[in-house]
């Protein structure tokens, strides 16, 4: 394929979106009360509709039959491109927010670059995706502050999860080779910059959460390079059912 | 003549979710082509993953062929849709449905972050209202409630 490594940064891109769509979707009939059941739902339904975007596009360069569909749910785990942070399980409501947060955080100045992408398609993806991401960083930063000033427990639950999460944020921000070679073409971000945006809007509602940063390492996890946790194989088998036990059904 | 009937057609679209709403008043139409017979319609979505897009298209469709076109629709991204394309008369047309029509944006944010009072009831015109649920039961509303008549409502949220 002529475009391998932009195809390979869609489903970066799109993968991220879609494994944390996922994880919000099983939360379906099940969030912790009617308002924050429907606001997690609306966020992954806005995650799966940037999903299709990229993927609709990612097909377009294939080309052989491929569509956004085959490119969803019939790829093997190894060929899923997500950051290992996305596929961490919904322990409780804090382990919830605490993902969205740190993903929203990265997301929202990821897409602020993406915007001015030299490729047409991807910046009119991300300027349309920054709308409702912004959003999202609004109503995470905001249960953040609920949480981690709420209730002792609230607050202990929190800040477990936030111990929990934070080593796999670092992921998200090392640049592998093809984040790389789209960054000097133009096409990708810049992720040194989305890391200190990031971090910046990390510490500020952190501070305010009165939660703290936790002292462990990064963790050296590989999701980008398709090795993913031991949570990934669960994930497909739930996301790709329908596809595999059915082949071509539609909705 | 031929134009007419055309955009007569589209005026007849409505969004599913919102029945009294053209697809023209939402600003959901961005240009009409033809190529040769074939009629092209470029659309572009309100939020990303509304699932009221694909139901238009096929809307769309529909309606032009009753009128005796062929036509394709093509969804465009860029520019982003903003709640700025909704016309005069469809926000009179949503108020009258029983949702609060998108504010500017800085009132916007200070009626969905700061809890002020300024979004109007939709039952009985008081602004003495509050936010239940920054998400409401379709993408681009909130849900709120009316603390003088007491009855919940959406708002259509602002998006710039």
């Amino acid at each position: 394929m002529k475009d391998q490594s932009l195809y390979e940064y869609l489903l970066m891109l799109g993968d991220n979106s879609m494994i944390l769509g996922h994880r919000l979707s099983e939360l379906c009939g099940h969030g912790p009360s009617l308002e924050t059941d429907i606001a997690l739902t609306n966020i992954s339904l806005d995650l799966f509709g940037q999903v299709r975007s990229y993927f609709q596009y990612a097909a377009e360069l294939k080309g052989d039959e491929a569509t956004e569909d085959s490119i969803a749910f019939l790829r093997f785990d190894r060929d899923y491109r997500n950051s290992i942070i996305v596929e961490q399980p919904n322990t409780d409501f804090a382990h919830v927010i605490v993902r969205q947060f740190l993903f929203d955080s990265y997301h929202v100045p990821l897409l602020e670059q993406l915007m001015h992408s030299e490729d047409e398609t991807i910046a009119a993806i991300a300027a349309k995706s920054i709308k409702e991401a912004k959003y999202h960083l609004r109503f995470s930063s905001e249960w953040m502050k609920r949480l981690g000033d709420g209730t002792e427990e609230s607050h202990q639950r929190t800040q477990a999860a936030l111990n929990h999460l934070y080593p796999y944020l670092h992921e998200l921000y090392h640049e592998s080779p093809i984040e790389k070679e789209m960054k000097e073409q133009g096409i990708g971000a810049d992720l040194s910059v989305v890391k200190d945006h990031s971090l910046a809007t990390i510490n500020e509602v952190i501070a305010e959460a009165t939660l703290s940063i936790p002292e462990s390492e990064p963790r050296m996890v590989r999701g980008k390079q398709g090795i993913h946790s031991e949570h990934m194989g669960f994930i497909l088998s739930d996301l790709q059912f329908m596809q595999r036990a059915y082949p071509n059904m539609q909705w | 003549m031929e134009n007419e009937s055309i955009m007569k057609a589209l005026w007849t679209v409505t969004d599913p979710e919102i029945p009294v709403l053209s697809i023209m008043d939402m600003g959901v139409v961005r240009q009409v082509d033809m190529e040769n017979d074939l009629v092209v319609v470029s659309i572009t979505p309100t939020y990303s993953g509304c699932p009221a897009m694909d139901t238009i298209g096929d809307d769309i469709k529909k309606a032009l062929k009753e009128e005796g076109y062929q036509s394709r629709v093509k969804l465009v991204l860029a520019p982003a849709w903003t709640t700025d394309w909704i016309t005069e008369r469809g926000r009179k047309k949503l108020a009258e449905y029983g949702i609060a029509p998108p504010m500017e944006e800085a009132a916007d944010k200070a009626a969905l972050i700061d809890g002020e009072r300024l979004v109007k009831c939709t039952h009985c015109g008081s602004t003495n209202t509050r936010m239940i649920s920054q998400f409401g039961s379709t993408a681009c509303k909130a849900l709120f409630q009316c603390n003088e008549c007491d009855e919940p409502f959406d708002y259509f949220k602002c998006l710039k």
